[in-house]
């Protein structure tokens, strides 16, 4: 079992990992910061140059890069901050406020 | 085969270091446990151990570097004094509660100011709520031979925290005593090797180490290491009762000296309890019915062990090298007095803060608290319960 | 306990009083006896007044205390006889050995009345001689063991020699110097 399925605020004191400690990697996936969201960004393709000055600065890594190229963003886990889209030289990436 | 040796305190734990041979030694230096480090630099230059000596700018960067040695599943240890420990203090806390069972020997010196290098409590003291086990050591042996058990009590599986053991600064550290040393096999046997279940350089199953613990968690993990405190106290008699066949040396949670039949006693730690023995056995020759309890382990107290030992003293003194400013008296008073009220007791208590900043304990003042408590015991009067020894009125 | 031989040493930061009484202590160690060697530490630096203590048993030694009433004393610099009270506690069944070219009966007006025997070595001189530098440990070490007869002279000269050969493993040719001083300090001690 991952250690995110059973560490849950039900957890008695008994059960719960010693230290806190978390027995996998990556687990950051598993918690959807998207939900955080107020604004969104979008991503305007045309006027992207790929030069990628975007995807470090992504406090989320919500920013996927493939083949050297990236692709729009992940949502479950961005929480727009929009560094991103004060970084893009090209106007590529614009906030915007997000309708749920 | 026990080999016979004369050593200074430190030489003795620098050598009980380096017959575990552990994996990480990060240190910076401060008098008096300077000599450790100085010394297990030397076994590590002249490759007689296999640790990797990580020098340091500062305390504070040493146990942070002790905290991430340990968690990367390196047994790993270190050495302090004073405004060292307290340079620590940050570290000492996660060190502990992120269950991680360093070792540190702590060679006892006071904390500034006024400025001030020489022994009493002060520091291991202030460090009693951080989460270390912390046994203490009368002299060069007990020093050696509590380090020799540290790892077994730390790192066992129902434990798993870090531990503190203390000794005098100069007092013990700087004075050439006889010891008896044990086998470098024997230690390395006793001791064994390191196989934590997880560790952070696990390239088959990754971890994470001391996340942020909302106040949903918090609680669950302090109740699992305050357990985990409780275990200490079966596993390091366990340890103790192993030590004791491979070194003929006995070792509890505190020792009783002539305490049976005591109508006045005292509670003291480190070096002072060898002097207070001394005492007691010249007035046992004067035929006064004395007696004194020596903590070994202060954390985690033994107190109901303690009131049992101590259920026959009619007037006790609890002897403070260290103050409280809790205006009643020091830290082993308040848990002395603690654990006796807890049983019951209706003994008569005082405290007595003496040899703070490395003032001089001598027979003769042990005897004058001895002769104090009789005072007590006659007049059924007991005054001022928080006293200075050897204080010039 | 009275069955523990106490020593006080008196020197100054840098003269060797704190090695010569841990020597001390290894000699008598090395005769099957129970020892402390400790100094008394402070904020001293070269040329300070400094002590060091001995306690030399056969029974396991307890106390942890600086010692007040010493059997001996030994002085390793003669100026702190004007700055220390070094035979303060000093038992007058006991003895005084001090450092200096004068004799005892020179000496002991100095001594504050202390009416117990009164030792002197010119450690400068031996040490002059033997090494060709002045270092009052070696000297000073020898005329304790000869006043306290701790033990006798071959086997103290024996012992020294093992120590030494550990001590200066990597300056062999200071050995013999200090040997020689070992040697003259014992003929000299009066």
């Amino acid at each position: 079992m991952s250690s995110v399925d059973f560490i849950n605020e039900n957890i008695n004191w008994k059960d719960i990992t010693p230290g806190g400690e978390v027995y996998e990697g990556g687990t950051a996936f598993g918690f959807r910061t998207g939900d955080w969201r107020v604004s969104i960004p979008e991503y305007i393709v045309d006027k992207c140059k790929q030069c990628l000055l975007c995807t470090p600065v992504c406090p989320d890594s919500a920013i996927p890069v493939k083949d050297g190229k990236r692709a729009d963003f992940d949502f479950d886990h961005c929480k727009g901050c929009g560094i991103c889209a004060k970084v893009c030289p090209f106007g590529a990436i614009v906030m915007k406020k997000e309708e749920k | 085969m026990a080999i016979r040796e004369r050593l200074s305190g430190n030489e003795a734990v620098a050598i009980a270091m380096r017959q575990i041979n552990p994996d990480v030694m990060a240190a910076f230096p401060i008098t008096p446990s300077t000599e450790i480090p100085q010394y297990f630099s030397t076994f590590v230059a002249n490759g007689q151990v296999d640790t990797e000596f990580v020098p340091v700018e500062s305390e504070h960067s040493a146990m942070s570097a002790c905290v991430g040695s340990e968690a990367a599943g390196a047994r790993t240890l270190t050495a302090t004094s004073s405004c060292g420990l307290a340079l620590m203090w940050e570290e000492l806390y996660i060190a502990a509660s992120c269950r991680l069972p360093i070792a540190l020997a702590c060679v006892n010196r006071a904390l500034s100011g006024p400025i001030n290098i020489n022994c009493d409590h002060s520091d291991s003291m202030g460090a009693r709520d951080s989460g270390w086990i912390q046994i203490y050591s009368e002299n060069n042996q007990e020093a050696y031979d509590n380090f020799v058990q540290a790892y077994r009590i730390a790192e066992h599986k129902d434990v798993r925290l870090p531990i503190m053991i203390c000794q005098d600064g100069f007092i013990t550290s700087h004075a050439v005593e006889n010891i008896n040393l044990l086998e470098d096999k024997e230690v390395k046997d006793f001791v064994g090797e390191y196989n934590p279940q997880e560790y952070l350089l696990n390239q088959e199953h990754s971890m994470a180490v001391g996340p942020y613990d909302i106040p949903a968690y918090y609680m669950e993990h302090k109740k699992q290491q305050a357990t985990a405190m409780e275990n200490a106290k079966q596993v390091i008699l366990d340890v103790a009762a192993e030590f004791e066949k491979i070194s003929g040396r006995k070792y509890g949670l505190f020792e009783t000296y002539k305490l049976d039949d005591a109508e006045c006693a005292i509670v003291i730690i480190n070096s002072a309890a060898g002097t207070a023995k001394d005492a007691v056995d010249k007035l046992r020759a004067e035929g006064k019915k004395v007696g004194l309890l020596k903590i070994r382990v202060f954390r985690p107290f033994p107190a109901k062990e303690i009131a049992e030992a101590l259920k026959n003293v009619k007037v006790l003194a609890v002897m403070d090298r260290c103050e409280g400013f809790s205006s009643q008296g020091g830290p082993l008073g308040a848990e002395v007095k603690s654990a006796l009220y807890t049983a019951g007791s209706t003994a008569k208590v005082v405290d007595y803060i003496y040899g703070i900043g490395g003032r001089d304990v001598r027979v003769e003042n042990i005897e004058e608290v001895y002769g104090a408590l009789f005072d007590i015991l006659a007049t059924g009067n007991v005054g001022e319960t928080y006293r200075y020894l050897s204080l010039r009125d | 306990m009275s069955n523990v031989l106490e020593i006080r040493w008196h020197g100054r930061g840098g003269q060797g009083a704190k090695t010569a009484s841990l020597l001390l202590a290894d000699v008598a160690f090395n005769t099957g006896k129970y020892v402390q060697g400790f100094p008394e530490y402070g904020p001293e630096r070269m040329g300070a007044p400094i002590t060091a203590y001995n306690r030399i048993s056969n029974d396991p030694i307890r106390v942890h205390s600086n010692i007040y009433d010493p059997e001996y004393v030994v002085v390793v610099d003669e100026t702190l006889l004007e700055c220390v009270d070094v035979t303060n506690g000093l038992r007058k069944e006991g003895a005084i050995v001090i450092n200096s070219a004068k004799t005892p009966d020179e000496i002991r007006p100095l001594l504050k009345g202390y009416e117990g025997r009164v030792y002197t070595i010119d450690a400068r001189k031996i040490s002059v001689a033997a090494l060709g530098k002045y270092f009052p440990n070696s000297p000073m070490l020898a005329a304790i063991v000869k006043v306290t007869g701790i033990m006798d002279d071959e086997s103290f000269l024996k012992e020294m020699e093992g120590s030494y050969k550990h001590k200066f493993a990597s300056k062999p040719e200071v050995i013999e110097g200090n040997m020689q001083a070992l040697r003259m300090s014992l003929q000299e001690v009066k």
